[in-house]
């Protein structure tokens, strides 16, 4: 069970002046349950690919296989598909339309036409595994803060229960603290429930904490697909094509440099601080 | 999915056309549009497509983009025909049970259909070849001897231009709340009128939503600018008319005067 993408091809605005290769011979294989970073700078693709994997978006050539049927065949279920895979887009609360918040996460599950039990004991699972309160569910979305919007906006995606969940700039727009909250819960929910999921990000910080493989994009292209360390190592290179590898890396290298003997392929603060503390002591 | 139509939408290249002077497009335009209603045979649309074509070619806009915008009228353009073709009276060619096709029908719907065409195509080529700002900023210049009658003319182009450039944005909105309501299971195609209609509000809330907060940043962003209306204000790049400007005016009004010749005089 897995998603495969073969030669896939995207050219947007074809046979005019205007246009644009948005995805350049992508080959990818995603297996169940893998936890992925797409990083790339704005204008390279990451957006239009994540909208091929659930068939919003038609490759101009090449195909994508879900679980092993082309998802762009004719007699293909593309409603089974995106309940199967859940897309939430930037600033998910703009969708928001609902009188409360409750119902606006029923709409999703409500579209896939299960009983009326079945929509709300699913709606409040999601808003469950959000972290929203009681208290707020049936207040009106549009009175929520900037976090809780985004929230109820992912809790709809969340209650249609894909497999595969795919996150387009989870974190665009929210201070610190509402971007780390939002970003341990999604670690969380991915450990419940063991589902696949793929946070699409400029940034190497947010990402490097959770993922186990990184697939950086630049210029329609596949750039680096490998796991976070692997990527890093590459961080000169990440810096030419407008993206960084995390400050953690750089702290290291300048470790290294100086002659501390570390370990350069450290990914998060925690490994870091060990690494530093040992480092010191053994000298 | 809605990028069907071009009204509206600037397309960027550089061209004779391009360069002109929004007036002279704007009077172009006008010209155009009452030379359509002034020629009734077939010597006068060859020559207002002979026109039309030339400007075409040398506002470099490939064609597909002036069809493009067609899309919208097919509705429009199928009644108009179907109705001057059945319910014309005069000399009948054939007729199928109680429905008479007359010849004089024939030519009011081939006519009608051709007026159609290329009063949309023509007004889509100074919407291709002129960014919303000069158009606007035109169509204040030309209309500024109003301003002595009291006519609000600087606010009404300013509304004007703000409605106009929100039409792409608007549009690229839509385009990105369907397919987010799309993922969510949303089905926008499917059922009848009713059922239709109902699938909109997913669709038509958050887009209101967002009209409004972006009116809203905009009065705000403008506020914080100073702005207040058009009194003593002053242009960055005033229109000044060039050489090819009164060109392109002679070339419009021998245009009108062979039209008026061909429709009125000769025939």
């Amino acid at each position: 069970m897995s998603i495969i993408l073969d030669h896939v091809n995207h050219i947007y605005e074809e046979d005019t002046a205007m246009a644009f290769p948005a995805l350049t011979d992508i080959n990818l294989v995603i297996p169940d349950g893998q936890f992925i970073g797409l990083i790339g700078h704005t204008g390279s693709g990451k957006s239009t690919l994540v909208q091929h994997l659930n068939g919003l978006l038609k490759p101009t050539s090449g195909a994508i296989y879900y679980n092993g049927a082309d998802i762009n065949d004719e007699d293909y279920n593309k409603k089974e598909l995106r309940s199967k895979v859940g897309l939430v887009f930037q600033y998910p609360e703009h969708q928001l339309f609902e009188i409360d918040v409750f119902s606006d996460v029923c709409f999703g599950p409500k579209n896939l036409g299960l009983s009326k039990k079945e929509v709300e004991l699913r709606a409040y699972a999601a808003l469950k595994q959000v972290g929203i309160e009681d208290e707020y569910f049936y207040q009106s979305p549009f009175d929520l803060s900037g976090g809780q919007k985004r929230r109820v906006a992912i809790a709809g995606v969340l209650a249609m229960k894909p497999e595969v969940l795919i996150l387009d700039e989870p974190t665009a727009g929210l201070d610190p603290k509402g971007r780390d909250e939002i970003l341990d819960q999604i670690a969380k929910l991915r450990e419940e429930t063991g589902m696949t999921v793929i946070l699409v990000s400029h940034s190497m910080e947010d990402v490097a904490k959770y993922v186990d493989r990184i697939i950086v994009m630049n210029k329609s292209r596949i750039l680096y697909d490998d796991e976070p360390r692997e990527v890093f190592k590459h961080y000169k290179e990440l810096e030419e094509v407008g993206l960084a590898a995390p400050q953690i890396t750089y702290i290291m290298q300048a470790l290294k440099q100086k002659g501390l003997s570390v370990d350069t392929d450290i990914t998060t603060i925690d490994e870091a601080k060990n690494a530093i503390l040992s480092a010191i002591r053994s000298k | 999915m809605l990028r069907d139509i071009t009204l509206g939408q600037y397309y960027q290249t550089d061209s004779v056309i391009h360069r002109l002077d929004p007036r002279v497009k704007l009077v172009a335009t006008l010209i155009f549009i009452i030379s359509l209603f002034l020629v009734d045979n077939f010597i006068g649309y060859a020559v207002a497509a002979l026109f039309l074509f030339m400007v075409i070619k040398l506002s470099k806009v490939p064609f597909k983009f002036m069809v493009r915008g067609m899309k919208a009228i097919v509705f429009l353009l199928l009644i108009a025909v179907v109705f001057n073709l059945f319910f014309t009276p005069g000399e009948v060619v054939f007729s199928v049970w109680k429905i008479k096709v007359t010849k004089e029908g024939i030519y009011l719907a081939a006519f009608m259909a051709i007026r159609l065409v290329f009063l949309i195509m023509g007004s889509s080529v100074m919407t291709l070849t002129t960014t919303p700002n000069q158009l606007t900023d035109g169509l204040e210049k030309l209309l500024s001897p109003l301003k002595k009658v009291k006519v609000p003319v600087h606010e009404i182009s300013m509304m004007m231009s703000i409605a106009l450039r929100f039409i792409p944005i608007l549009l690229e909105e839509t385009d990105k709340i369907m397919k987010a309501q799309i993922a969510r299971g949303a089905d926008f195609e499917s059922g009848n009128l009713i059922k239709k209609a109902k699938s909109l509000v997913p669709l038509l809330v958050p887009l209101f939503i967002s009209a409004f907060r972006r009116a809203n940043d905009l009065a705000t962003a403008m506020e914080a600018r100073c702005y207040r209306g058009g009194d003593f204000r002053t242009k960055m790049k005033p229109l000044i008319y060039q050489k090819r400007d009164r060109l392109a005016y002679l070339v419009c009004w021998g245009y009108l005067l062979l039209c008026i010749v061909i429709g009125k005089i000769l025939f």
